[in-house]
């Protein structure tokens, strides 16, 4: 038995440690002192990023490693995914602040139980064998589900954190009878000897293909791509804001995390295989996704819709199995989540007194009430229209030179023929703003950590489009493209 | 000629980056975003004059270059350069942009930093789809320029501008993302974004084919094209007039430059192959739509139809040439059919937006613009008639006026193809005339009809100033058009080399 470098793991042992702390410090607080928790929730991240950016651990070197008997890797794309899941969480908290204020929902639990859900994320990103895959999988899987109930009294709430645990049960079913036939073809849960296995066995085991089939399942119910999708919608307009703004967010690197890891670095040699799945899905979450969105009014159910075309666009990537397509869908998760938090964001800041500034006409009128917050909408929908030079674009790009490169050319003509469609609902976003008479001449206030964060999550859109190379680089080199 | 400081770059960041200055001056301090406005239009204009005087008209070459690497791990490069083709089209949009804000200047009461941000924007990315030499760097360009347009049609446009400009930008962006298939598979075959590497890069028939249909979809629909056309009316009538001119006058000009940079060099193969469907668009687009510019009862409908009707032009100049190498020993007309098509961009540029502003003037006078409300504006408005009348007469290809040396250019040309061609193309000269002077008949002569065109004013100041720098160019180009035509023949003899010489057997393929 070889542990391995334990310390391989020190940001998730630093962030399990904080969460038990905030969740006893707040016994203790009063309700009036409730801020020192989002302090220290802050801490919690800065120092997460500090430990996983400090690199070598005294092992040397940025080569991947494996601790806990193989069953934890650490490599350069988990690192570069976890610490933009603290950039992306932080700036969360920092919306959902102001949110759960308003909402008088201030209360530790959702730290508590969003840093759980992170420690999840972090495990799912750094998997290296079926049983970390599952353990990550569930941790954020249940604290999701108390997030979306969070709003106790909610009844729309209540109702879709039903249907998200039911369905999300159903799915972790799959994804555990796949396991277990991989498991009994294979004879190991380790990811590294489940590819030496398959390479075996040779690709055409049916018991192989079967568990296979299964996992794909179970993983498309975990990112909510068509036709396991049903649940989406519902959970994100039921939820309180706050917890649409992180289920939306941070947990789909992880699913991509999850996804590389069990397709390509368990399960190569079923390329063949996964990939004419997975290509199905693809077609149908960016036809499906793009469509059913525009006839939406609610903004919720709009981007909930959107995010099932966005994670057909991630999956583009994966399919054709190349390192540049990885990189490509990385590239595409990490942008997502940006605009997925801003645009979640805006709605958050929009909310006033308790009424969540749900449906899309809240948006009316917005260059006349304030320009900045406008632009800021207007750049983070032109991006996830894909419109150069925002980032959006290049993400939409990568992905679609990866299908290319790898021959696909109807699968890029589906993908920008409905990414054209997608902008429809966009542009009606931003006709909104600026083409429409506001229906509220309420002021639009916010604190002014809220004001820097949502001005920042605004200009990333641009900034990193004009300067996409060195994020792209990074995206990258992670998979050695 | 080339100079030390990037001014190619300074071109297009000046404007871009004043456009933001322009919006940080904030809404209440309308005069002030005016001022600032026009000094940065005014300065880049000024600057752009020294790629006139600085130009080495005896190369083909591409000068003022810059080269720097912008996403490295795909080789895509912040590259830059002008040769004989994009040169004028940069100068005739920084000439737009100084007129686009005076003559948004009284106008424009709404917003006004908004509005001048977004047409400064705009033409900075104009003058980088002029510039870029990078495919990557060309098509951001090519496509962020919808976002400003896109706002300031739905922001200051007429009735029913939400529908005119959602459909502006779906129809663009839907012809673009084809092109974008095509510029991926071509960096994955060549391994480089340049579009000079790909001039040379070798591809057999069967690919090229799929290229230039990729590049049609994009640029037939920009110049536009009939039968993509569609959006083109409906952008223009809602649009405000400096919305409606710059789109006239320059956007149209980035398809017609498109089939230059790209579909004629990298696909010439697919381009001769493929060259009888450019033309019999084009001769539909000549003809008929020649026919529906008649019917109009709205003065920027006539306008918008007569300027599709008038890109057939440059897309038959450009897509002739073919033909005559087959008729010809020498083939010494394509060049002239080439020219034309470029002489007929500019012209075309300096009539459409000056029509389009002579619209405006009526428009902000007695808001409308059908023309059945007109009549007998010559009585009050004695000036503007004269320069309406002037501009109309070059839009139906008088001689003397620049509207004429494009088309005689492209016409001539058009004999040494097919004599067919010359014959429909040449029915443009009456049909132009035709419902140019019949709208100056209903509009501008005869008897005052109403109260309300009794009691208008003549033009002011601006408005003199801006359709008097119209006037002149308009009259310079029809009589010298010398200046300009050498100014790309390097170009044009290189581009008709190179697209004679069949690319796939190069390839050995």
């Amino acid at each position: 038995m070889n542990n391995g470098n334990m310390l391989l793991a020190a940001p998730e042992f630093w962030v399990l440690i904080m969460a038990c702390v905030i969740l006893i410090v707040d016994l203790f607080l009063s309700k009036e002192r409730r801020g020192i928790i989002h302090m220290l929730a802050m801490l919690t991240l800065v120092f997460a990023a500090i430990i996983t950016a400090r690199g070598d651990y005294g092992t040397g070197g940025l080569a991947s490693e494996t601790a806990f008997n193989g069953s934890f890797i650490r490599d350069s794309m988990g690192d570069v995914l976890k610490l933009f899941s603290y950039l992306i969480l932080g700036l969360v908290y920092i919306y959902s602040k102001f949110c759960l204020r308003q909402f008088r929902m201030f209360r530790a639990d959702f730290y508590t139980l969003s840093l759980f859900a992170l420690l999840g994320v972090m495990l799912l990103i750094s998997a290296n064998s079926l049983v970390t895959i599952y353990l990550g999988l569930e941790l954020i899987s249940l604290s999701s589900y108390a997030l979306v109930a969070y709003d106790r009294d909610s009844k729309m709430g209540s109702e879709a954190a039903m249907k998200y645990f039911v369905l999300g049960s159903m799915a972790s079913g799959m994804l555990l009878y796949g396991m277990s036939m991989i498991y009994g073809a294979t004879g190991t849960l380790d990811l590294q000897q489940i590819a030496a296995a398959v390479s075996e066995l040779g690709s055409d085991n049916y018991l192989l293909i079967f568990g296979l089939v299964f996992l794909v399942v179970g993983l498309a119910f975990k990112l909510g791509v068509v036709p396991f999708h049903m649940w989406i919608p519902d959970v994100y307009q039921g939820a309180p804001v706050a917890t649409t703004l992180f289920i939306a967010s941070v947990p789909k690197m992880a699913a991509f995390a999850m996804a590389f890891r069990l397709l390509q670095t368990g399960l190569s040699d079923l390329q063949h295989d996964w990939s004419q799945m997975i290509s199905i899905l693809v077609v149908l979450s960016i036809i499906l996704g793009n469509l059913a969105a525009i006839a939406q009014t609610n903004i919720k159910r709009m981007l909930a819709y959107s995010t099932i075309s966005h994670m057909g666009f991630v999956l583009m990537g994966l399919l054709p199995g190349t390192a540049s397509g990885f990189g490509a869908g990385m590239f595409y998760v990490i942008v997502y989540s940006m605009m997925s938090a801003a645009a979640f964001g805006m709605i958050i800041l929009l909310s006033a007194r308790g009424v969540e500034a749900d449906k899309i006409d809240d948006f009316k009128g917005l260059n006349q009430r304030n320009s900045w917050y406008a632009a800021v909408m207007a750049m983070v929908m032109f991006s996830m229209a894909g419109v150069p030079v925002f980032v959006g674009f290049f993400a939409k790009w990568l992905v679609i030179k990866a299908a290319l490169d790898a021959g696909l050319f109807w699968l890029a003509i589906v993908a920008v023929v409905f990414s054209v469609v997608g902008a429809f609902y966009y542009l009606r976003i931003v006709k909104l703003m600026y083409f429409d008479e506001p229906v509220s001449e309420a002021e639009i206030d916010a604190p002014v950590d809220f004001r820097a964060a949502i001005s920042l999550n605004g200009i990333m859109m641009l900034g990193l489009g004009i300067f996409s190379s060195s994020l792209i680089a990074i995206c990258m080199a992670s998979f050695g493209a | 000629m080339a100079s030390n400081w990037p001014i190619l770059s300074v071109l297009i960041w000046l404007p871009i980056i004043g456009g933001l200055a322009v919006i940080a001056v904030g809404e209440h301090r309308a005069a002030l975003a005016r001022l600032l406005a026009l000094v940065i239009a005014g300065l880049t204009f000024i600057l752009s004059i020294m790629l006139f005087t600085g130009f080495d008209t005896s190369t083909a070459a591409m000068q003022f270059t810059e080269h720097k690497p912008w996403i490295e791990t795909f080789d895509i490069f912040y590259s830059l350069g002008v040769d004989g083709f994009s040169v004028p089209l940069i100068l005739l949009t920084t000439f737009f942009g100084v007129l686009v804000v005076i003559a948004g200047w009284e106008v424009i009461q709404q917003k006004v930093n908004q509005y001048m941000a977004a047409f400064l924007i705009m033409e900075g990315l104009m003058v980088g789809v002029f510039s870029a030499l990078d495919a990557m760097l060309f098509y951001v360009f090519f496509e962020a320029m919808l976002i400003p347009m896109f706002l300031v049609i739905g922001m200051w446009g007429g009735p029913r501008r939400v529908y005119a400009t959602i459909k502006f930008f779906l129809y663009t962006f839907l012809g673009s993302v084809f092109m974008l298939i095509g510029l991926i598979y071509l960096y994955i075959q060549s391994g480089s974004w340049s579009i000079l590497d790909w001039h040379q890069f070798p591809l057999t028939l069967e690919v090229q084919k799929w290229l230039f249909l990729g590049f049609l979809a994009a640029f037939s629909v920009k110049i536009p094209m009939w039968p993509v056309h569609t959006w083109l009316p409906d952008a223009h009538v809602e649009a405000p007039t400096g919305g409606s001119v710059v789109l006239a006058a320059i956007m149209l000009k980035i398809g017609g430059y498109g089939f230059i940079r790209f579909s004629l060099p990298v696909t010439p193969d697919a381009s001769a192959a493929l060259d009888w469907l450019i033309i019999t668009l084009s001769l539909i687009a000549v003809v008929y739509i020649g026919f529906v510019a008649l019917v109009q009862q709205d003065m920027k409908k006539l306008i918008a139809y007569s300027s599709i009707s008038h890109m057939g032009f440059v897309t038959l100049g450009m897509f002739i040439a073919f033909a005559i190498f087959q008729n010809t020993e020498s083939g010494r007309g394509a060049a002239l059919g080439v020219e034309g098509a470029m002489v007929q961009m500019i012209s075309h540029g300096f009539v459409s937006g000056a029509l389009f502003l002579c619209v405006g003037v009526l428009y902000d006078r007695l808001h409308s613009r059908m023309i059945a409300d007109y009549g007998g504006v010559a009585n009050t408005m004695p000036w503007f008639a004269a320069f309406a009348v002037l501009f109309f007469m070059a839009n139906a290809g008088l001689p003397g006026t620049s509207g004429f040396v494009g088309e005689f250019m492209v016409i001539l040309a058009a004999f040494q193809a097919n004599f067919w061609y010359a014959f429909l193309a040449a029915i443009t000269l009456i049909l132009g005339a035709a419902y140019s002077l019949w709208l100056v008949k209903r509009v501008i002569f005869g008897e005052v009809t109403s109260n309300d065109v009794a009691m208008l004013e003549d033009i002011n100041a601006r408005e003199a100033l801006v359709l008097g720098t119209l006037a002149i160019a308009v009259l310079l180009v029809g009589v010298w058009p010398e200046p300009l035509v050498n100014l790309m023949h390097a170009s044009v003899e290189q581009l008709l080399q190179h697209i004679q010489q069949p690319k796939f057997s190069v390839a050995g393929i």
